[in-house]
């Protein structure tokens, strides 16, 4: 049985209709990518799964219990978490205390505080520093840790390279690869459309709400996703029935 | 000697300055909530320890551990039926929500109390008057010694609180993102029920040293405000330290001003506020500028 499943979502934000009709599962020790154009809805996808935001229709099961009414805070605490867009780390709040927060509010499991340095060994430095100075790539170790330490049982990455050095990303992916084969269930959002084919075992490709393409990562080509990303494929098909 | 009796007395003014706005601040602080009915909730306390003192003769310190779990109970429910939902609306709709909040305290104060001014002076006996002679030339009330080190104590204990342990971790993540705060795991609309519940346990105990202080009456929430108000923007938004600060500035500016001129007390008060309050705009334009 799948450990995560949306079911027909429907997500909007007022007039706008974010994510349409969107079913998809994750299994245990999945890895799914979720990747398409800017405001294609996977940020909304996302943060509907991990309850921020209310769909206007459709279910989100997590363990086959539904959990669409469920807020966002009990989501955490029965296994889903995000770790948003842009980071958003608490500022005025120290490393150490980002980190606090998430672990006192979280399901108790194998992630600790201790853990998290292990893994992200650069945040040792500025454990006691307040988490607005620190540099991008440190603020989103910090962000990881924090959803690491809800001890999720599916974890929601939503572009965690967005804005850093390239050698930053390096380092995170470093660490993403190793949760991966450590057994974690993840669900990422993510634009490098190679990176995503190799840390992924399954791709899903949204344009305009929709998942348009989706299969095992290893049986996709560039080319095939690029075609469902720009929706090339779609404008096609009325030529072919005419 | 004169001058430095002043600023003495300055200080422990500011030490009550501090008590009554040690509420108005950490609702200000975290829940971005300008609470207009704070001086009207601390006369309620005041009111409500009177009527216990009145009714059974027990000291107000007694009656005062009585009366904080009704006006935690009281915050928690401000919060879930009223500020919670204006909050919903916008910045602007918990200013009006508290001011008429403010304006029914009031009248059901002067509905069930009438008009008359009370104290608690009476019923603390010699503490009202007695004071402690430094030098020969210097006296500290000894009630005024009392409400000094309430004030240090309460502010540092919820400057601790806020800092160490988890609930005050809580409060301070929902203060700054409430919406990531609920993805890691916080409730967010029990952090501030909690918060409210904590800010108006405070204003009890600031109204309950109000009553012992001086006399007050069903009208007398809003002259407390201004001082309280005064205090937390001069020691800035959000913290503890800085509101204890903020009232001893007030308070020190207010004893000079007196001892200069007879109406220099309110004054020198407003003037240290309005300069505070000046500079803080002005370098805040000199930074965006920059």
């Amino acid at each position: 049985m799948s450990l995560l499943a949306v079911e027909r979502l429907d997500v909007r934000h007022g007039q706008l209709q974010a994510v349409r009709d969107v079913s998809l599962a994750l299994c245990e020790g999945e890895t799914l990518a979720l990747v398409g154009a800017n405001g294609a809805g996977k940020t909304t996808l996302l943060r509907a799964i991990a309850g921020a935001h209310r769909p206007a229709g459709g279910r989100v099961l997590l363990d086959g219990v539904d959990v669409t009414r469920v807020p966002a805070h009990r989501r955490v605490a029965q296994g889903i978490a995000l770790v948003p867009e842009g980071r958003r780390l608490f500022p005025g709040m120290s490393v150490e205390e980002n980190l606090l927060v998430a672990r006192a509010n979280g399901r108790p499991g194998p992630w600790t505080i201790e853990r998290v340095l292990e893994v992200f060994p650069m945040l040792r430095a500025r454990f006691k520093a307040k988490a607005g100075s620190l540099s991008g790539g440190e603020q989103q170790a910090t962000a990881i840790g924090r959803g690491l330490l809800a001890n999720p049982r599916v974890l929601l990455l939503d572009e965690v390279s967005l804005g850093l050095a390239p050698v930053a990303v390096e380092r995170v992916y470093a660490c993403l690869e190793n949760l991966i084969s450590a057994g974690a269930t993840l669900l990422l959002v993510e634009q490098d459309l190679g990176r995503a084919l190799r840390v992924a075992t399954r791709v899903a490709c949204m344009l305009e709400g929709r998942i348009v393409l989706e299969g095992a990562a290893s049986g996709m080509t560039r080319e095939q996703v690029t075609e469902a990303y720009f929706g090339l494929g779609r404008g096609a098909l009325p030529k072919q029935a005419a | 000697m004169i001058w430095l009796n002043q600023i003495i007395q300055g200080v422990l003014l500011g030490g009550y300055y501090a008590l009554i706005a040690c509420g108005l601040s950490f609702m200000f602080g975290v829940m971005r909530i300008i609470n207009l009915a704070h001086g009207d909730l601390a006369v309620l306390a005041a009111f409500l320890v009177w009527a216990i003192v009145d009714h059974s003769g027990m000291s107000p310190f007694l009656a005062l551990t009585i009366v904080l779990p009704v006006m935690g109970a009281l915050g928690w429910l401000l919060q879930r039926a009223m500020l919670e939902r204006s909050l919903r609306a916008g910045a602007l709709v918990p200013l009006l929500t508290t001011f008429g909040l403010g304006i029914v305290i009031q009248n059901l104060l002067f509905a069930q109390f009438g008009a008359d001014t009370r104290s608690l002076a009476p019923a603390i006996g010699d503490l009202a008057f007695d004071s402690w002679s430094l030098g020969s030339q210097i006296y500290v009330g000894q009630l005024a010694g009392l409400i000094f080190v309430v004030a240090v104590a309460l502010l540092g204990g919820l400057q601790l609180f806020l800092a160490r342990t988890p609930l005050g971790r809580a409060i301070r993540a929902t203060a700054e993102d409430p919406d990531t705060a609920e993805l890691v795991g916080v409730d967010s609309r029990a952090v501030y029920a909690a918060a409210a519940a904590i800010a108006v346990m405070t204003v009890a105990i600031g109204g309950t040293f109000l009553g012992m202080r001086a006399a007050f009456a069903p009208y007398a929430g809003p002259a407390q405000l201004i001082f309280a108000f005064e205090a937390v923007v001069i020691g800035g938004l959000g913290s503890m330290w800085g509101t204890l600060l903020g009232g001893i500035v007030l308070g020190v500016a207010q004893n000079l001003g007196a001892q200069i001129a007879p109406n220099g007390f309110l004054i020198a008060g407003h003037t240290v506020f309005l300069v505070v309050l000046g500079g803080r705009l002005l370098r805040q334009r000199m930074r965006r500028a920059s």
